[in-house]
């Protein structure tokens, strides 16, 4: 009987395991596209529907593969591990399958990239979020920092307490930009506003932003914001009867009592411009760093619980941001002890603001030492 | 800090890992260590889910969550019990299945939210007149009506564990199989069922989180909180009623770095993160002074009972 049922188990296993390797691994389509389309592959960190950070990557793929119709094939892998060995054995299966440009979507997909970029010297890399180049390689952001200063406009006329608070995941200068923006924002509305910051030191753990989310509701908070991948900041504010600033995707029917909008990607524009100057043949290794003008980042329509006046404020300033007339980081910012970091009248260079490392004047918490 | 409003966020936190911690302190009574807890809860907390999603029902919602901690349970008891293979090794097989199980069952939820009917159910809920008791009422009977069960649970378990035959019974199956079986006892029956139990409390546990804590669905919803409850086990030293304060200790201290933030003291969050495994260490380390008897694992946890060999 044993014998039995371990024979039972192993074929089992020996039958899921075959299946198991049949299946084609999460690529879309054969890949070898036919003689005028470009194969372009996608790696991402995450799987397309996490509902948020990879979701929105995969929205712009499609995107772009709407657009651009025959003329492109797109190929992705999800979940790769932000492994330089990992990377590279995704992108020569990539190229093995007629890729010419190749998008990964994280930052610790990096090194893998750059080493793939010198064995491939004919394709194309781009890389999101990292710093390094080569002749076929190069990498793009999006400038969220302004859809997140419009966010701030929200939320700083819907706060009574003045009190607002934002649960942050990591304090690296992406994050703290973003908190800076969105601080500027509520203070362009409201001056007396302070922005409450809880460090979660994590991207995405529902539990821990819950626990940081409550944290600050109970002292006294009414709106909240998040750097944070899962809704449990907002599912927070929800209970506690405050409202919320979500980010990534729209998340009205997951919290309808709390959520007035979120800052969001919208990373199909860019991939849309770097395909179709691949295939113009116009492409250059100049990094990318799009913003409101581009179209890559964008705030979500307000919902109803959005204040009223709101819609007009950010309509307003996000006319100023896209004509080029004002940028989040104009003069004068004060930090958080008053010093004029920007002088009146000057701008902050792009170089600054990607190593920004303190708070300006209004927000209430620190900067871990360590970093 | 609001210290009420701290201790009553502090019951919340720690009810998952008291339902994981009790299930499993049952399983190791019965002399098996099941490392799948992880595994276990996120089974529950999506099944929960998509049967609360589904069917508008939450009596549905909880018994589905349950069942499906069995499954696992059942899994794990068929081939560590009948097979009468490694405990380790399965446990740790089974967390990554329930891993996996959640990911792939939950894909279609993430980001949905719980129909009104079913997370209103399972939302904070004033207790009637005990609520009204000042603080106590305040922290412990204005919460939702899965910790008011989970009182409920942890007290029947106890005295079933310490004041009755079948107590008794599971007790000696834990220290000695051989001589529970000499006793007439069915060993094998009261390993399965207790495993099982432990299953569906962890299910419970995992469906707390999914249901009443954060009622939208996401991906790894548990984020390690098997493993804390695996520890917690040794905290509580095998006792359903020492695992309260330890499940509500262990919960305090994974949510108390974000209210000491604000004070800015200039102690890393990563060492008040560490701070619950360093108790478990502390405790195993006290225990191992102490040699008392009562306070130690059952005689027989982790190994196989081949009747043959006695």
């Amino acid at each position: 009987m044993k014998k039995l049922v371990i024979l039972f188990l192993v074929l089992a296993m020996v039958s899921t395991m075959i299946l198991g390797c049949s299946s084609d691994n999460g690529d879309n389509g054969n890949g070898n596209g036919t003689e005028e389309q470009l194969v372009v592959g996608f790696i991402y960190v995450g799987p397309t529907n996490d509902g948020g950070y990879t979701t929105a990557h995969d929205n712009g793929r499609l995107f772009m593969e709407q657009e651009l119709g025959d003329k492109v094939k797109t190929i992705y892998k999800e979940s790769v591990p932000e492994d330089k060995g990992e990377v590279v054995k995704v992108i020569r299966e990539m190229v093995d399958q007629g890729a010419e440009i190749v998008f990964a979507t994280s930052f610790g997909h990096m090194d893998g990239l750059i080493e793939a970029a010198a064995e491939f010297p004919e394709v194309t890399f781009s890389h999101c979020s990292g710093y390094q180049t080569a002749d076929n390689a190069t990498n793009y952001f999006g400038r969220m920092y302004q859809a997140r200063y419009l966010s701030g406009i929200v939320a700083g006329m819907k706060t009574e307490t003045n009190k607002i608070a934002y649960v942050a995941a990591f304090p690296i200068p992406e994050v703290i930009r973003g908190i800076n923006a969105f601080t500027l924002g509520a203070q362009s509305v409201n001056p007396d506003v302070e922005v409450h910051v809880r460090w979660t030191n994590t991207w995405y753990d529902p539990a821990s932003e819950k626990a940081a989310a409550e944290a600050l509701l109970d002292e006294g908070c009414d709106v909240t914001a998040q750097h944070q991948d899962s809704t449990a900041t907002m599912v927070a504010a929800e209970e506690a009867g405050a409202f919320s600033i979500g980010y990534n995707v729209s998340s009205e029917e997951a919290v309808p009592k709390a959520y007035m909008t979120a800052p969001l990607w919208n990373w199909g524009e860019y991939y849309l411009t770097a395909v179709q100057e691949v295939l113009d043949g116009t492409w250059t290794n100049t990094p990318y760093w799009g913003g409101m003008y581009e179209g890559i980042v964008t705030l979500d329509e307000l919902t109803a619980l959005a204040p009223e006046g709101a819609a007009e404020a950010v309509e307003a300033a996000e006319q100023k941001i896209v004509s080029g007339d004002f940028d989040v980081f104009y003069g004068p910012v004060l930090n958080q002890a008053g010093e004029e970091i920007v002088k009146a009248g000057e701008k902050m260079s792009d170089a600054d603001m990607l190593s920004m490392n303190w708070f300006v004047k209004g927000v209430v918490g620190t900067i871990p030492a360590s970093n | 800090m609001n210290m009420i409003s701290f201790f009553s966020a502090m019951v919340q936190a720690g009810t998952p890992l008291l339902f994981a911690t009790v299930g499993e302190i049952f399983s190791q009574k019965v002399g098996h260590l099941n490392l799948g807890l992880e595994g276990m809860m996120l089974m529950g907390a999506v099944t929960g889910f998509a049967v609360g999603y589904g069917t508008s029902n939450p009596l549905l919602a909880i018994v589905a969550a349950a069942l499906a901690g069995m499954a696992g349970a059942l899994i794990y008891a068929i081939i560590t019990v009948s097979l009468k293979a490694n405990q380790e090794v399965t446990g740790l097989t089974l967390t990554i299945f329930g891993t996996g199980y959640a990911s792939f069952a939950g894909n279609k939820y993430v980001g949905y939210k719980l129909p009104e009917g079913v997370s209103s159910v399972f939302a904070k809920t004033p207790f009637p007149i005990l609520s009204d008791i000042p603080v106590i009422g305040e922290i412990f009977f204005d919460q939702s009506i899965l910790v008011y069960f989970s009182y409920v649970m942890v007290i029947f378990l106890g005295i079933v564990l310490y004041k009755t035959k079948y107590g008794l019974n599971l007790r000696m199956v834990g220290e000695n199989p051989a001589a529970a079986d000499a006793s007439g006892i069915n060993v094998n029956r009261y390993k399965y069922f207790y495993i099982l139990l432990g299953g569906a409390l962890s299910g419970l546990g995992g469906a707390f989180l999914s249901l009443s804590y954060i009622p939208v669905w996401q991906e790894n919803i548990t984020a390690g909180k098997g493993w804390i409850a695996v520890a917690l086990v040794i905290f509580a030293t095998w006792n359903p009623y020492r695992a309260i304060v330890g499940s509500y200790f262990f919960g305090g201290l994974d949510i108390i770095g974000y209210r000491l933030q604000k004070f800015e003291l200039p102690i890393p969050i990563y060492i008040i993160n560490m701070l619950p495994y360093a108790a478990t260490i502390l405790v195993l380390v006290l225990m191992s002074i102490k040699k008392s008897k009562e306070n130690k694992a059952p005689g027989s946890v982790g190994k196989a009972y081949f009747r043959e060999e006695r």
